[in-house]
């Protein structure tokens, strides 16, 4: 309940959060705080210093530009759950900040830490996943963007060296007759998923589908992307039966563990079930008319 | 002038009293025992073990002590030279405060960490070293019976810790061999935790001057605390008279609040050699992890049936996991509870109820939980077999039930098992029930949906609960009889202050109560301030839990009030130069009889006590009661509630839920619909999502709100409640306690409904918690699980 | 480890105290300033009791640094009082019975005029959505939401009644 102590400041600029970044090997980006701190309070993570970003002005923002969306990292989720533009442009990633743990929690809890925190039971990666979405880091060696599907390595872990900051997300302005959902399987209110799944997909005038994203959420040691139930969608109507062997796909892709939350048979048939629900649910959503 | 007898003036009973307590809630000016500060006050914090059984080699302390701020550290060997290491458990078993040499539940009490602040308290506690070694762990009771299993207890000859039977065993077993149809079932009810919001703690404040022990606790129970601490510590020097339990503003108790937990005594005895007041407030994990249990009863049930469907016959066999000692906090006859209440609401005529007490490596406990001392294991039991066997002989749950219950006609009923019940009309609550979910319509429904693969259930569950311990001849805690109490004295402007023995932990007894003496007294509800929890003032009581307020210290309430009204009338009889037999009262004044217009109201008696009373009569207008009931207080219901199974995940939705509850004359209908939804909650809670589990290594799984899931608002039915009123003969006021009905009821109606659902694929019975996966692997076993 | 100089208002009152680092905001509030109105009851960020304001945003102050609201605004249960007469929630919750052991109130109704400062007229679903991070054990919730409704009427009737304003007080606690 007492996290044991720690150095701390609140740089008000990124070049600054770098430079203190680079003095301790321990010290750690404070961004929402609401996975960090709670790791702290268990003393199961005792970074000696504490870098604050929430004092950087210019890293919350929601905007479209040319053929992105951008957000800020320090964007909150409640931010997002309240944006119209999200909504109505990005049902996908509206599905996905409603179902990140709680109201209050969501206030203060970042896009921006939620990937980079890289807990393979966090919600967003699997979003950005099915959206081939990019993230742009700030290191002292200079910027970059990195793609999400190559961003996550391990649990914990991504490719962010330890003096890089993330700073933006950029997911990629939906085409005409794009669509998208996140349906997630959890025990309660609050809890991580017990399986999740996010899609987005891309349909001409015709109903024929050009692009599918497909990203699992919390079976696997990263998030997964299901490359071989996205493929079998491309150039073919989603009718009932396609979508159910895209299903059976998607949960041959998945790689659960056994846990609290279920057996791993049990999460590969949830996977299953929720990619048929997360299909139609977006297939629904186009068809009143977005 | 205003008339002070009227209802919405004098708020007597059955009055929807808004409550006295809320003000200081609202504001957050609430007493809880973390808000306690005194000068000078050091924490307390707790090293624990990580194993489950494990010899302790060495405690090293020099890292912790060289910590700034930190005092000391206290060992099992500090506390055993006061000879306070060990302690009695209110089971008569006994419990470490701190071990010796021997650990015997993951997360228990090692050793203390006592610091000028909770922060650095907290770093000392991760700077004490202690070296273990592992010994084998006993976490299955089975197992632990077996020949050869390791023994949890060096003190005790083996893990079996006591055989309670009850009922006649030959009659019953000759019922089976006659019977025309038995149905048998394994039950296991699993261990939860009553996980009130506050977690427990105390600050123990020792003068050395006076040699006085003031001790704030979280307790539902101060007196008896107060003279447990003065046994406990009479070698010591402390006597009763000098120990004084407070116990403030208490964040919820179910139960978890009742036993004496390690931490406490820790603290007492840091303060004693200190001087100083000394604070623990125990974490969550701390929380969940040692302290508060119930249930963890795997039961064996039997039902027999004659040619006519009527029930015949109940036996059943059950181990109990007690952990690894006996500290239930049971009366101390009832080593299972009030567990024979087990014949519920039906005529069985023969029954045999065996439970065996087991030890095991985890901690210890079993009553709590809002379970009326295992009722709700055993209306869980029964209302299961009961349902099992009407859906054996294909006969509609509630018409089964219907035919056999107890009649009106037959009360008061002598259970097959000894207890006679006081009242009831057991068809008319299941009736009405049935009548608000439109019941004969939800089964056609079930039909049609059947045909199409879809999976609803309805599930009943018509308990009888017994609560109101009790009866001196049969019920005593550690010895102290378990009466309890109220003192009213009326002062001269005719306002009163009233005190008990009990403690409310959020029941609203500031409210109701005074509502009993108004509608005794017809003096204005708010005009009556109550007390409870401290015990320098309160009269002598056994405390709250057991939904025993209200048949006890209620009932005191109204006969105190009683003696009072006697005396006021000889006041009356005196101010009205009348005979005492020629006055009539009405709600707040006598009247001489035939004149009404010649009264004297109890504002202008009570003035009179103090101002002109008659002589040779003592002045002052007060009276204490303390109340033995003469038997106990049977509130029952009928709930039934609507469930539908997703084929897709395995979850199942709570559709509708009616409660329909009798707990007799209710004195305040807003609160006792309070109790019902609470406990509704906390019985939905433990049928579909908690359950605290272990590993084979005695490791707790789920030991914070992360993984022991309790329901939020969402996950939480918008609960249906009804009522009839059948009021108990032998109560004052007609009143039967109400607290844990509802979590007592509910969850056998939710196990029923989720059966019922799958009953036609061969689903006899599903252990609770009805997890999705746990209902997925039923679904995939029947060919049911659909991917959609 | 060296103490941070933190200087904030909390209910409208200038406060300004050295701090450690890992001070949380609830041992803030409870301890340093004794507004022991909010409460704690978990240690993973599950229960909510102790939600607050800060910068105008319920937070659960377990799980906030008080070094993070230098120069912010906070707001607690003891805030919700103004000029004398209780917040339309601590009225609502009496009138509809929405408390009983009261220790996850002041969280709760930090919780929910949160959320009706968002959504004034709020359905069922929706309120019982927006405490979905507050758990109770006392009440099974259903006279929380009745409470919360009655709140949200009750806010409802007094926004169309213009209001003078009101000044903050500001003192220095020392």
């Amino acid at each position: 309940m007492i996290p044991p102590p720690f150095e701390y400041a609140a740089p008000k600029t990124i070049p600054e959060a770098i430079a203190l970044l680079d003095q301790d090997s321990s010290a750690k980006i404070l961004a929402g705080g609401q996975s960090l701190i709670p790791l702290m309070k268990f003393r199961l993570a005792s970074p000696a210093f504490l870098v604050d970003i929430n004092r950087i002005d210019g890293l919350e923002y929601i905007h479209e530009e040319g053929d992105w969306l951008r957000i800020g990292a320090l964007t909150r989720e409640s931010t997002l759950d309240q944006s119209a533009l999200v909504h109505t442009r990005y049902p996908l990633l509206a599905d996905t900040t409603h179902l990140i743990a709680d109201p209050t929690v969501r206030n203060l809890a970042t896009l921006g830490g939620n990937l980079s925190h890289a807990d393979p039971a966090n919600d967003h990666p699997a979003a950005m996943l099915a959206y081939g979405a990019q993230v742009a880091v700030v290191g002292p060696r200079g910027s970059r963007t990195i793609p999400v599907d190559r961003f996550f390595t391990g649990p914990f872990e991504s490719v962010l060296a330890h003096d890089e900051i993330l700073t933006e997300i950029r997911i990629p302005v939906p085409k005409p007759f794009s669509t998208g959902a996140y349906v997630k399987m959890e025990r309660r209110v609050g809890d991580f998923a017990t399986a999740a799944v996010a899609v987005q997909l891309r349909l001409d005038g015709s109903g024929q589908c050009l692009t599918a994203g497909i990203g699992l959420t919390n079976v696997g040691l990263t998030p997964i992307k299901a490359h071989a139930a996205e493929q079998i969608l491309v150039g073919r109507r989603l009718d009932d039966s396609l979508i159910r062997e895209a299903a059976r796909l998607a949960g041959e892709a998945a790689d659960p563990q056994d846990d609290q939350r279920g057996s791993g048979d049990y999460k590969r048939f949830l996977v299953r079930t929720l990619t048929v629900r997360a299909l139609r649910s977006a297939l629904g959503r186009m068809n009143g008319g977005m | 002038m205003a008339d002070l007898t009227a209802d919405e003036v004098v708020q007597g009973l059955g009055h929807s009293r808004k409550r006295v307590e809320d003000m200081r809630f609202l504001q957050g000016r609430g007493n809880y025992i973390d808000d306690i500060k005194l000068p000078g006050m050091l924490s307390l914090d707790i090293v624990r073990s990580p194993y489950a059984h494990a010899r302790i080699k060495s405690i090293k302390t020099e890292k912790a002590t060289a910590i700034p701020g930190v005092l000391a550290v206290i060992t099992g060997e500090t506390l055993k030279k006061y000879n306070v290491h060990n302690m009695p458990t209110l089971m008569s078993d006994t419990q470490m405060v701190l071990p010796i040499d021997t650990v015997e539940y993951q997360f228990q009490e090692v050793a203390g960490v006592l610091a000028t602040d909770r922060f650095v308290a907290a770093d000392g506690v991760a700077a004490v070293e202690v070296e273990y070694e592992p010994l084998p762990v006993v976490v299955d009771p089975k197992k632990a019976l077996l020949p050869g299993a390791p023994k949890v207890r060096e003190d005790k000859p083996d893990n079996h810790i006591w055989h309670w039977e009850w009922g006649d065993k030959q009659n019953t077993d000759r019922a089976f061999e006659k019977a025309d149809t038995t149905v048998s079932e394994d039950i296991y009810i699993p261990r939860i935790h009553v996980s009130s919001i506050e977690t427990c703690g105390c600050v123990a404040q020792w003068d050395p001057i006076e040699k006085h022990l003031t001790l704030y606790m979280t307790t539902q129970a101060p007196h008896a605390i107060r003279t447990v601490v003065a046994l406990v510590t009479a070698h010591l020097g402390l006597s009763e008279e000098r120990i004084r339990v407070i116990s403030p503003d208490i964040g919820g108790g179910f139960g978890g609040k009742v036993p004496v937990y390690p931490g406490y005594v820790i603290a007492v005895a840091a303060s004693i050699v200190t001087g100083l007041p000394v604070k623990w407030i125990e974490t969550r994990t701390e929380n969940l992890a040692a302290d508060s249990f119930a249930r963890d009863y795997h039961i064996h049930a039997e039902l027999a049936a004659d040619k006519d469907n009527k029930m015949t016959a109940l036996r059943i066999n059950t181990i109990a996991d007690h952990g690894y000692t006996d500290a239930a906090a049971n009366p101390s006859k009832w080593p299972a509870g009030l567990f024979n209440i087990c014949t519920g609401s039906y005529d069985f005529k023969n029954g045999f109820v065996a439970v065996d007490g087991v030890y095991t490596n985890k901690p210890p406990g079993g009553i709590a939980y809002r379970c009326s001392f295992r009722v709700t294991e055993a209306v869980f039991t029964v209302e299961r077999m009961t349902d099992i066997l009407a859906h054996t002989l294909g006969v509609d749950p509630a018409e089964f039930r219907l035919s056999n219950f107890v009649k009106p006609e037959q009360f008061p009923y002598k259970s097959a098992l000894g207890w006679e019940y006081d009242s009831g009309n057991y068809a008319a609550a299941l009736r009405k029930a049935m009548n608000m979910i439109e019941y004969d319509e939800l089964r056609k429904e079930q039909a049609r949906k059947r045909e199409k693969g879809e999976l609803m259930g309805i599930g009943i569950s018509s308990f009888t609960e017994i609560v109101g311990a009790g009866p001196s001849k049969d019920f005593d805690i550690l010895g102290i009889k378990m009466f309890d109490s109220c003192e009213i004295r009326i002062h001269p402007t005719g306002k009163a202050i009233a005190r008990f023995g009990t403690k409310s932990q959020g029941q609203g007894h500031e409210t109701t109560y005074a509502q009993i003496i108004a509608e005794e007294l017809g003096i204005p509800a708010d005009a009556i301030k109550v007390e409870e929890g401290d015990t320098d003032t309160a009269p002598y009581g056994l405390g709250t839990y057991a939904s025993r307020s209200t048949p006890t210290a209620g009932a005191a309430a109204a006969i105190a009030s009683r003696k009072i009204r006697a005396k006021a009338r000889k006041i009356a009889a005196h101010l009205l130069e009348a005979a005492e037999d020629d006055l009539e009262w009405e709600r707040g004044k006598f009247y001489v009889k035939g004149s009404p217009g010649r009264f004297k109201t109890i504002q202008e008696i009570a003035f009179a006590a103090y101002t002109n009373h008659p002589q040779g009569m003592e002045a002052g207008l007060e009276a204490v009661d303390y109340y033995d009931p003469p038997n106990l207080t049977y509130p029952f219901g009928s709930y039934i509630c609507v469930v539908d199974i997703d084929r897709g995940t395995g979850q199942v939705k709570v559709r509708r839920f009616v409660a329909v509850d009798d707990c007799g004359t209710r004195i305040n209908p807003m609160i006792v619909e309070g109790q019902i939804h609470g406990g509704l909650t906390m019985g939905f809670a433990p049928a579909l999502l908690e359950e605290i589990t272990y590993d084979e290594s005695g490791n707790i799984m789920n030991p914070n709100f992360m993984d022991y899931l309790l329901p939020t608002a969402v996950e939480t039915p918008r609960w249906e409640t009804g009522e009839t009123v059948t009021p108990s003969p032998h109560h004052p006021i007609g009143a039967k306690g109400v607290g844990e009905s509802a979590t007592v009821g509910a969850p056998a109606a939710i196990a029923n409904a989720v059966v019922d659902a799958m009953w036609y694929l061969g689903v006899r019975n599903i252990d609770i918690p009805l997890t999705p996966p746990k209902v997925w692997a039923i679904l995939k076993e029947h060919g049911m699980a659909l991917e959609e | 480890m060296a103490n941070h100089h933190i200087s904030l208002t909390v209910n409208g009152l200038k406060v300004e105290a050295d701090v450690e680092p890992r001070l949380l905001l609830v041992y803030f509030l409870r301890e340093n300033l004794n507004l022991t109105g909010t409460h704690i009851g978990c240690d993973t960020t599950s229960c909510g009791a102790c939600t607050v304001h800060l910068n105008g945003k319920a937070v659960k102050s377990c799980t906030v640094l008080a070094v993070q609201a230098d120069g912010g605004r906070v707001k607690t249960v003891e805030g919700l009082v103004q000029d004398g007469k209780l917040h339309p929630i601590q009225e609502g919750f009496h009138m509809e019975h929405g408390l009983q052991c009261g220790f996850c109130t002041p969280g709760m109704m930090m919780a929910a005029v949160s959320l009706l400062e968002q959504n004034p007229d709020p359905t069922e679903d929706q309120i019982r959505w927006g405490i979905s991070g507050n758990l109770c054990r006392c009440t099974g919730y259903v006279n929380i939401v009745k409470s919360i409704r009655y709140a949200a009427e009750k806010m409802r009737a007094q926004s169309s009644i213009p209001q003078a304003p009101v000044g903050a007080v500001e003192v220095k606690n020392g």
